[in-house]
């Protein structure tokens, strides 16, 4: 699963910053992921306890946030919120969306001591 | 993949040889035991209502939300704003270090490096999705065969092991690298980048990527082409747009390939367009038959025309940086003169 792939981002980026900031280690990640990302978080928490054993950040705690998804809908010209790809458009039923917001997966911050 | 840190570099070959650096960045301490994996069940679902910005579930139910206020003791990014003392559930206030990257920035990063190669060249660059068995490799060889002293096509084949992707293609003549994703599921910018430097594409030349064959993590993952092209085949189901949305969404055009088998299945060709149209307005389709040639004059022109496109773009290029040379020569002289 590309989970893994996803979890070695994640522990890249941390160790990157930790050396940049002299870490012993890393407590704490927080982690931001859109509605609509191509991620299943559990999936990424488990990949992330086992790419980050020996590291740093072995034993560190990945705190996931969700962040809503939104898209532009052409026919009432406006934003709306979107739960997931495929639903239509809470306010007039019509599938002519634009994603605009919701396939982020960011890494916002670190814990360190 | 690698047990010291879980990545995967280490197992993917191109053409047989292991691919090394750029990718462990780290040490890797001489032995470590079998601990179990933790399991610690994290915040938020996909199946949770939409919430605003920075509200989290713990594993025990409760919510927080995130609160940044002023503190010394805390490293920021350069103009960013200070963050809280501690974060409500209690992490200890030691020091929070502000990221603010996308997980994917590494990949993006290579991907940009391939897209700006392929500008470089004049290369139409497409990265061809689908699931096991849709007809991605059958699509390209009668392709290649078709597109014969029309256009130089270079491949890169994805599958987890075996070159028999690769040597089918080689087989028609045209230059093929095999990359071998050993546990990967997915192609990554990485890759492709090394797989280029070894195909070397000719200027104005088509490149195929056959990713490995994946109707989901493909998806994620910015290759550096210019499209998507999803293959959907008539023996898959047309409710696959629905199931797999993320895949269709990525998409700029769908194939629905194996056309020449619908009297024998039932498949709705319009249900299943129209299925992924909703998950991805205006994706351009094209019905084909990679085994007897339906369809491919509509997919022929496609590729023609997004292979004059880039040609066009890369002498429009080539043209302006002429012209500036041509300017910063004159100056040069002008000054030479007045010297």
């Amino acid at each position: 699963m590309h989970e893994v792939a996803l979890a070695e981002g994640v522990l890249r980026i941390v160790m990157d910053a930790a050396r940049a900031s002299a870490a012993a280690h890393v407590h704490t990640v927080w982690v931001e992921l859109g509605a609509l990302a191509h991620v299943e978080p559990d999936a990424l928490a488990f990949c992330f306890d086992a790419v980050t054993r020996g590291s740093v950040a072995e034993g560190a705690r990945l705190d996931i946030a969700r962040t809503a998804g939104s898209a532009w809908c052409m026919p009432c010209s406006v934003e709306v919120p979107l739960a997931r790809l495929g639903d239509a458009c809470p306010r007039c039923g019509s599938h002519q969306l634009q994603v605009l917001k919701g396939d982020e997966m960011r890494v916002k911050e670190i814990g360190i001591a | 993949m690698c047990t010291t840190c879980g990545c995967s570099d280490g197992e993917t070959r191109i053409d047989g040889v292991t691919l090394t650096g750029g990718a462990h960045a780290h040490e890797h301490p001489a032995a470590h035991g079998a601990a179990p994996v933790q399991w610690r069940t994290r915040a938020g679902g996909a199946d949770h209502a939409p919430v605003p910005s920075h509200v989290h579930q713990h594993a025990d139910g409760t919510w927080h939300s995130h609160v940044h206020g002023g503190g010394s003791s805390h490293e920021t990014l350069a103009g960013a704003p200070a963050l809280g003392a501690a974060h409500e559930d209690g992490t200890p206030a030691a020091r929070i270090v502000r990221i603010e990257q996308d997980i994917l920035a590494r990949n993006d990063a290579f991907a940009d490096l391939n897209r700006q190669a392929f500008a470089d060249r004049g290369n139409f660059a497409l990265n061809l999705v689908s699931s096991p068995g849709s007809g991605k490799t059958t699509l390209l060889v009668r392709t290649i065969a078709a597109l014969q002293g029309r256009m130089p096509v270079f491949v890169i084949e994805g599958d987890q092991q075996t070159s028999l992707d690769a040597d089918r293609i080689r087989a028609t003549g045209a230059a093929a690298v095999q990359v071998n994703t050993g546990k990967g599921c997915h192609l990554d910018a990485h890759m492709v980048g090394k797989a280029l430097a070894q195909l070397d594409p000719a200027d104005g030349g088509l490149v195929m990527i056959e990713n490995v064959g994946n109707l989901v993590c493909p998806a994620a993952f910015d290759l550096g082409e210019a499209h998507k092209v999803v293959i959907l085949s008539v023996t898959e189901g047309a409710d696959k747009p629905q199931k797999y949305p993320d895949m269709f969404h990525a998409a700029d055009l769908m194939l629905v390939n194996k056309v020449d088998l619908l009297p024998y299945v039932e498949f709705d060709v319009d249900a299943a367009i129209a299925c992924a149209r909703r998950i991805r307005p205006g994706l351009e389709v094209i019905c084909v038959s990679a085994t007897t040639g339906e369809g491919f004059a509509a997919w022929l022109a496609w590729l023609e025309r997004g292979v004059a496109n880039a040609r066009g773009a890369r002498d429009r290029d080539l043209a302006a940086l002429r012209r500036r040379v041509a300017e910063l020569e004159a100056k040069l002289g002008s000054a030479a003169d007045a010297a």
